[in-house]
């Protein structure tokens, strides 16, 4: 029996501890916001916070859960269920594409701005760069990360200001 | 040679389309009122069906009825942007729904129904089809995101003529309620006025007398400067659900008793079960069944990290193939062979024959040759394919994310010997499909193993499995020959290549060169090909694009001002290739160490120029800049179009740069990110995307972005090092020393 928080309340599960902890949130605690994207931990979808730092769970075993306390996306909104601020500015920028990969990008986004409220162009690729984005919306993400953080996003491309030509 | 085998698009509209007797492609058209065979499935009570693409409820809520998939390019919300613009409709009261998998929103059903009449099927209607596609079209039934087509052909021709129409038919209700004329009637934020009376209604208050008339399908359309919706930022309707984890994607389906399975299928394409033995992997606590599919095995588990442990532990041997002894070395070969061959017998087929072509190279002072080439690559998805499926007796449902819903529900029918009309898809979120699910393999997979097992199964490939068994990108060579004279003017073009699927003009180039020569032969492999972002294009906007470059050194041109002066006569293109140089800097000095290149592509009824700006540091080249204009005719949603710039380069900065996938013994190679590498946080480079409505036909955006990033990255990279890139990804070469591949001018 592996007893933990999640998401604030406790939990215990009595399944194999040596389960992923990816698989347990997604299969026997029905918290599909977390995803598999390659179950060796290169792509970072499946980032949840254990104890505030950002880990994968797809290769971080159930019962290194034990006593702890682990946050998934579902668990970032207040509890009156207002948005998290980088869950805001991520629909500020306009993100997401498919946005299978957004769950992990905004967890560690979240465990990078409790770390570092200002994090620096560099502190961002250090922080962001375990997790892929086929849709490479990188640079959006960059820009939701500086606009969370609070920092004048003035300067940088925004391509919503950039009206079309007409021709 | 795959077993989906090779196609042409003639023959498949002879096959089919055109040869239907107007009626295209078995999908049962009947001019005008369609609204009979779809009101069941989209509405439920208390909806007035307006005509197939809007519904409208009692409380006002206007739905349009969508039928593309969501796969993060934003085209349902563009398309509801369309209509509601058309119908002067509240934006805040317009929602959208996908549209059920059924034959009336078959694409081509747009095509030929009450839009357009008998008029001709618009090319870009013809999908981008490739062998999969056609096992889907053989069965005459389309419903697929791709071509970049959403915006382009069900927008234009189906979304904003529904839209008019549905407001002409709540004119026509208001007028005959009113007893006034249609004339004397406005309409505003889904309300229609009678300024002599005073008299207003809502559109939800006369919807149900609306829905008696007939859509026209002709109504009046806006003009660009009545637009109040189109071309205006409004904001994804999808992207709340994508950042609170509640977006439900394939892989999230949930079904009562349901089962999970893990599965490998045979490790070379062809191959076979040659024999079993699963008696470890039952011993496993959690396991249930072992299915062996014939070309693939699969474990049935209480969850799938157990299944996926299992598999490891069933002993499988396979058949031996002829394909066995392939190799990426094997398949290069054979591409330059076939080639070469075709060209020198002359038995290779011409895309584009123009000019005095021997005479050219005849009186050339210079003839450059290069031969170029591309690998196979992976889509690789975010979410590895996968799809749940309950079988009962005759009925199977499926739930998935389907770039083709529709094509998927007759080809689960068809494996499983079912009734399509016993099938049902459940349409989920694709986490990426870029192509690649517009396949119905995993799903087949799925209902086959739901069926054997008796209960609901979801079915997860892994990360190995996706890299293994994709529908791939092909490997293409494309070989040319330039012939320019001694004052630099540029003589000829002649390029040869195999692997020609769609679209058709993607090897053609927009340069006024006298004589071109663009011709093609086949040199088929055992690896299934697909559609992948951009499809022929992803291959010969970097061949013909750098291969340009090299003409441009050999006549001693800018490369940017030799395409200018060869597209004089093409104003659109040359306004895109301005203001990208424009906005780039181009012509400023460039750094040591540091090379700015430019590319120029036309795809998909859109222009986009690109220019890349790299830095070499310590053998290694960085991305640092990329400046992109499109001109798409007109951008309906400016920030998607840009979003999709931003997307459809990294796509294809991540190809250019890292992506392979190589094949030992018949079988690929790769398993996951670190021997696929894609670009990451770090790679990034800034994107600037600059927007030109022309006000020409309305073009693609999903793919268009992605053609050009490779040559004007390899044209930079060359400007940096003095290594013209031959051959991709660029991650083989080492820049620490000068690599010159071919003999270059001759």
């Amino acid at each position: 029996m592996i007893t933990f928080t999640l998401n604030g309340s406790e939990q215990s599960l009595d399944i194999d501890s040596n389960t992923p902890l990816l698989w347990a949130l997604r299969e026997n605690l029905q918290l599909t916001g977390t995803k598999f994207g390659c179950g060796v931990a290169q792509c970072g979808a499946c980032t949840v916070h254990l104890n505030g730092q950002a880990i994968r769970s797809c290769v971080t075993p159930l019962a290194a859960a034990q006593g702890s306390a682990v946050t998934t996306i579902e668990g970032l909104a207040s509890t009156e269920g207002a948005m998290h601020p980088v869950q805001e500015a991520w629909v500020a920028e306009q993100v997401p594409q498919c946005g299978y990969c957004q769950s992990g990008q905004i967890m560690s986004a979240v465990a990078l701005l409790e770390q570092n409220s200002n994090p620096d162009d560099a502190a961002i690729n250090a922080a962001m760069s375990g997790n892929i984005c086929r849709c490479g919306m990188y640079g959006r993400i960059r820009k939701a990360i500086k606009r969370a953080a609070g920092e004048s996003v003035v300067g940088v491309f925004d391509p919503k200001a950039n009206n079309p030509q007409e021709a | 040679m795959s077993n989906l085998g090779k196609w042409s698009r003639r023959g498949f509209i002879a096959g089919g389309v055109v040869a239907g007797g107007g009626l295209v492609i078995g999908v049962a058209l009947r001019q005008g009122d369609r609204r009979g065979d779809v009101i069941s499935s989209v509405t439920t009570d208390g909806d007035e069906l307006l005509n197939i693409w809007v519904k409208i409820n009692e409380a006002g809520e206007i739905t349009a009825i969508v039928p593309h998939s969501e796969m993060g390019q934003g085209a349902q919300t563009a398309l509801a942007q369309m209509l509601a613009d058309e119908m002067d409709a509240k934006w805040s009261d317009v929602g959208f729904e996908e549209a059920p998998a059924s034959d009336d929103y078959a694409n081509w059903a747009l095509g030929k129904g009450f839009i357009l009449g008998d008029a001709a099927v618009p090319e870009a209607l013809v999908p981008t089809v490739d062998g999969a596609f056609y096992q889907v079209a053989k069965a005459m039934r389309l419903q697929i995101t791709g071509g970049s087509a959403s915006v382009r052909t069900t927008g234009v021709h189906g979304m904003r003529v529904a839209g008019a129409a549905a407001r002409e038919m709540l004119i026509k209700a208001a007028a005959g309620k009113w007893q006034v004329a249609e004339s004397e009637l406005s309409t505003s934020e889904s309300v229609i006025t009678h300024a002599g009376s005073g008299r207003t209604a809502t559109y939800a208050e006369l919807a149900s007398s609306a829905a008696l008339f007939s859509p026209s399908p002709t109504p009046k359309l806006k003009d660009i400067s009545e637009f109040k919706i189109m071309g205006k930022h409004v904001e994804r309707h999808d992207i709340p659900s994508k950042v609170d984890g509640t977006a439900e994607f394939g892989i999230d389906a949930q079904v009562p008793g349901m089962q999970y399975a893990a599965i490998k299928a045979a490790p070379v394409f062809g191959s076979a079960v040659a024999s079993l033995d699963s008696s470890k992997a039952k011993q496993r606590v959690g396991v249930t069944q072992v299915v062996n599919l014939g070309d693939a095995v699969a474990v049935v588990a209480s969850g799938y990290w157990v299944a996926e442990q299992a598999l490891k532990d069933v002993d499988v041997k396979w058949t031996k193939t002829s394909n066995d002894g392939v190799s990426t070395e094997s398949m290069r070969e054979q591409f330059h062979n076939d080639i070469t061959n075709a060209a020198a017998d002359g038995t290779s087929t011409a895309d584009t024959e123009l000019g005095d072509f021997a005479s050219a190279f005849a009186g050339a002072d210079r003839i450059l040759e290069a031969t170029y080439e591309v690998p196979f690559l992976a889509h690789a998805c975010m979410e590895p394919m996968n799809a749940t499926a309950s079988v009962n007796g005759d009925f199977c449902e499926v739930w998935v994310g389907a770039q083709n819903p529709l094509g998927f529900r007759y080809e689960v029918a068809t494996a499983l010997d079912l009734d399509p009309e016993n099938v049902t898809i459940h349409q989920h979120f694709m986490g990426g499909g870029f192509g690649r699910r517009s396949n119905a393999d995993s799903a087949i997979q799925a209902a086959m193993i739901a069926r054997e097992v008796g209960t609901p199964v979801k079915l997860i490939w892994s990360r190995a499995e996706d890299m293994q068994h994709d529908i791939y990108r092909p490997g293409v060579s494309s070989k040319f020959r330039a012939a320019v004279a001694a004052d630099g003017q540029v003589l000829a073009w002649d390029n040869v290549y195999h692997e020609k699927h769609e679209p058709a003009e993607a090897p053609v180039i927009p340069y006024a060169i006298t004589a071109q020569h663009i011709h093609h032969t086949e040199s088929p492999t055992h690896l299934p090909f697909g559609p992948w972002r951009s499809v022929d294009h992803s291959q010969h906007g970097f061949f013909t694009e750098a291969f340009f470059d090299e003409v441009a050194e050999a006549a001693g041109e800018d490369p940017y001002q030799l395409r200018r002066k060869l597209l004089k006569d093409k104003p659109r293109h040359l306004k895109v290739l301005d203001l990208a140089a424009e906005k780039a800097g181009w012509g400023e000095p460039i750094a040591q160490g540091k090379g700015r290149g430019i590319s120029l592509q036309e795809s998909f009824g859109s222009l986009v120029a690109q220019v890349v700006d790299v830095t070499l540091t310590d053998g290694n080249i960085g991305v640092d800049r990329v400046v992109c204009a499109i001109d798409a005719g007109f951008a309906v949603s400016p920030d998607g179009v840009a979003a999709q710039m931003e997307s459809g380069i990294i796509y294809g900065l991540s190809a250019a740069m890292y992506g392979e996938v190589s094949v030992e013994n018949g079988a690929v190679q790769q398993t996951a990110f670190h021997d696929y590498p894609v670009t990451r946080m770090q790679d990034s480079p800034a994107i600037e995307t600059y927007i030109i409505n022309s006000g020409e036909a309305i073009g693609g955006a999903g793919e268009p972005g992605t053609p050009g990033i490779a040559p004007a990255l390899t044209n930079a990279i060359y400007q940096a090092t003095g290594t013209r890139v031959r051959k991709l990804p660029v991650s083989q070469y080492d820049f620490n020393y000068r690599i010159e591949e071919t003999a270059g001018i001759i």
